[in-house]
């Protein structure tokens, strides 16, 4: 298994995911011209999904995405929330109020993680294969 | 102190968040509840607090808590000013402590430069200081190898360690690493078998006359499981200090003060200097009462005085808010 994590102290990784979609989207612009098999990988590479901590929970607190999707956890709440998975594949730095952490989940299984300051807070993620041809 | 004078075992306080207490089920004999109107509040407890007044002590230490330096949202923008003023409490102290423990919750993130802050205020009090983390001073990348860098200096396992004052045998209990997982149980914290028999080798061979002091930052009782409030195996720890006469349990995370005896053993959580936190279940999370008014804040802060008196066996608390 491989992961790609960048925890985000500061606000530099919004400017690199802005620009990773802005990037995407120009890819996928130009897809058409490429064919249809890059642009599945294109869009797979692309796929990200947001999930919310806000009142000490996770919204939504499960969620299915395809592999090599990167989830990024943006903590909206005004206590300091960290992102830990229950087997100690990652875990964020306290993020604080604003913050966030990504991590990308490339192998298809179910990933459940904590709060690691607030452990009742929990959380699943589901990992499905990439759709064929991709 | 003439604050001790003022005990009150129960609150005659009207609607306020711990008069809200008095509502819940594990509220059961034995709770000592504090007086919470704006004046300092003293609890008085655990053998005879008013001799204690007459009689000088032996032992005096003061217990800080949660001062999450770093903290920066209402209702309190400021929690290294707040600190200061708990700082300067202790040194207008007419007895001087004898040093002062630290319960947890130095910083806010686990950052280097709010352990610096903190510790440049709490040196303004010239004492020797007593620290165990809190799962805020855990919280770094690394999973608190920034904090056991730093004051895990001397210490067993994840930091835990004891010492002996006065008399008085103090443990220092680490239960911020070792959480059940959440989806198994409520996500109560642990100690973890290491430190259990680390603990029981620590006081096998004291005399069960020694009083004992147990320093943890999450209460060693389950105080509301569905916030996580309270230790998973505590029961364990509890067993091995049963037969001692005098145990005192000292505990934060909680931001407020909630009190529980239990044959020899009493426990005491206690305020933040820094922003207090909802009474157990009366709000749908546990975060920071952002609706105290700046007018307000201080009264839900405090410092808390222990004092023994070797012939007593039991020390005195005294909670002062930092209003009075």
């Amino acid at each position: 298994m491989r992961y790609i994590d960048t925890v985000r102290p500061n606000r530099r990784w919004a400017g690199l995911t802005l620009g990773g979609l802005g990037l995407a989207g120009l890819l996928a612009a130009v897809i058409p011209a490429i064919g249809p098999n890059t642009a599945a990988a294109v869009a797979a590479a692309a796929h990200t999904a947001t999930i919310q901590i806000d009142n000490f929970a996770f919204t939504p607190q499960n969620l299915t995405v395809t592999a090599g999707t990167v989830v990024m956890w943006k903590n909206a709440d005004d206590s300091p929330h960290r992102i830990a998975d229950v087997n100690g594949a990652y875990n964020s730095s306290a993020l604080d109020t604003e913050d966030s952490y990504s991590h990308t989940f490339a192998t298809p299984g179910v990933y459940k993680y904590i709060c690691s300051i607030h452990p009742y807070m929990k959380g699943e993620i589901t990992v499905k294969p990439a759709a064929a041809g991709s | 102190m003439a604050d001790r004078n003022k005990q009150e075992l129960h609150s005659a306080a009207g609607i306020d968040r711990r008069g809200l207490l008095k509502c819940l089920t594990w509220a059961g004999t034995g709770v000592v509840w504090s007086l919470s109107g704006g004046v300092p509040r003293t609890i008085g407890l655990i053998g005879s607090a008013a001799a204690a007044a007459t009689a000088p002590s032996e032992l005096t230490f003061v217990q800080i808590s949660d001062n999450h330096i770093g903290f920066h949202l209402p209702p309190n923008p400021d929690p290294t000013a707040t600190l200061g003023e708990a700082i300067a409490k202790i040194k207008a102290m007419p007895a001087q402590p004898a040093f002062i423990v630290h319960t947890g919750d130095i910083s806010h993130l686990s950052k280097p430069e709010q352990w610096d802050t903190a510790e440049q205020v709490i040196k303004g009090a010239n004492k020797q200081v007593f620290y165990i983390p809190g799962e805020h001073d855990v919280a770094d990348a690394g999973n608190g190898k920034a904090y056991l860098e730093r004051f895990g200096k001397n210490t067993q396992g994840k930091g835990w360690y004891s010492f002996d004052m006065a008399g008085v045998h103090f443990m220092a209990l680490i239960n911020v690493f070792d959480f059940q997982p959440g989806f198994k149980s409520a996500g109560l914290a642990k100690l973890g078998d290491d430190q259990l028999e680390w603990l029981e080798k620590d006081v096998a061979g004291r005399s069960s006359s020694t009083p004992i002091v147990v320093l943890a930052h999450l209460p060693l009782w389950t105080i509301y499981e569905q916030w996580g409030w309270g230790t998973a195996d505590a029961g364990q720890a509890l067993g091995y200090l049963k037969r001692f006469g005098s145990v005192t349990v000292l505990n934060g995370h909680i931001h407020q003060i909630i009190q529980k005896v239990e044959g020899n053993v009493t426990f005491h959580t206690a305020d933040s200097t820094a922003f207090p936190q909802p009474a157990p279940g009366t709000a749908p999370a546990p975060g920071p009462m952002k609706q105290v008014q700046a007018g307000d804040l201080r009264k839900y802060l405090g410092i808390r005085t222990v004092d023994y008196v070797r012939s007593k066996g039991a020390p005195a608390l005294t909670d002062n808010s930092l209003a009075g």
